[in-house]
């Protein structure tokens, strides 16, 4: 039996795989650094009435979790134009834009100590569906 | 106005690299440089300032509210580029869309009235939790 025959073994497969898990996990750990960073600096329009926007552009420059969830975001901005030239966008949209719904949700929960609730879990969960029908 | 410009700005900016990128020769990691060079090409450009704009706009929301609740409570942005497409371009929009676009609705629905900040800012030490755990109307 040749096994490679089978969509799951095969190469493709295995890139596919690869190419939505680099844009998936590169994103959440851009978006949760990023957010990390906001919560550290504190609210942006007080600071604003306070500092000006100067001074609220100079409390986000000077974070260096910013420049981190930054550098992952560009990581996931140029791993998804590597997919999105290797893939249909039919499959590649809805794959990372669901995925990354749910591993958002799960990142902010264990490293940004949020509170997803039962209410948030139920959106998530039908964001993330209704989206994969929209994108698909 | 914070969690409009998230919404449309994201997808909108999405839809321009896409058919920016669709539109050019396949690229290979032999050379990484020609992903720098699409960057100019204008479908691609005008993606970036659509994505710089919700870049913004989304620093902003984060500062003031969960990444569990701005990413949820945009989620209609979606929406928004799905019914211009529909009733702006007159494109087709099959059922599984419009289930798409229902679902995405009632998502957000369910998340946007409740608490936007669960946690505690950093600077705000001298708040109590409880004062800060309901904090926030959408803005």
């Amino acid at each position: 039996m040749n096994f490679t025959s089978l969509p799951v073994l095969s190469a493709s497969f295995w890139a596919i795989t690869a190419m939505i898990a680099a844009v998936v996990l590169s994103s959440t750990a851009g978006e949760v650094l990023t957010a990390a960073a906001m919560k550290s600096i504190g609210d942006l329009d007080e600071i604003r009435a306070h500092s000006g926007l100067k001074g609220a552009i100079v409390a986000v420059l000077t974070c260096p979790l910013f420049f981190a969830g930054v550098f992952f975001m560009a990581v996931a901005f140029f791993a998804l134009l590597f997919t999105l030239n290797h893939m249909n966008l039919g499959l590649a949209g809805p794959a990372t834009a669901s995925l990354t719904v749910v591993t958002n949700a799960i990142a902010a929960k264990f490293f940004l100590k949020e509170n997803v609730d039962r209410r948030r879990w139920t959106a998530a969960v039908l964001i993330c569906i209704g989206v994969y029908f929209l994108a698909h | 106005m914070i969690l409009i410009l998230v919404s449309v700005c994201a997808p909108l900016g999405n839809a321009c690299l896409a058919k920016g990128m669709t539109s050019l020769p396949e690229l290979s990691l032999a050379h990484p440089f020609s992903l720098f060079a699409a960057v100019f090409t204008p479908w691609v450009a005008l993606g970036i300032a659509l994505l710089i704009g919700f870049f913004a706009s989304y620093l902003t929301a984060l500062s003031w509210a969960d990444l569990s609740y701005v990413m949820l409570a945009t989620a209609w942005g979606n929406v928004v580029v799905e019914l211009l497409s529909h009733f702006c371009l007159h494109e087709q929009v099959s059922f599984q869309r419009w289930l798409g676009v229902a679902l995405i609705t009632l998502g957000v629905a369910f998340v946007a009235p409740g608490p936007s900040r669960t946690v505690q800012p950093a600077l705000n030490d001298s708040a109590p939790l409880e004062t800060l755990v309901e904090k926030g109307a959408p803005r």
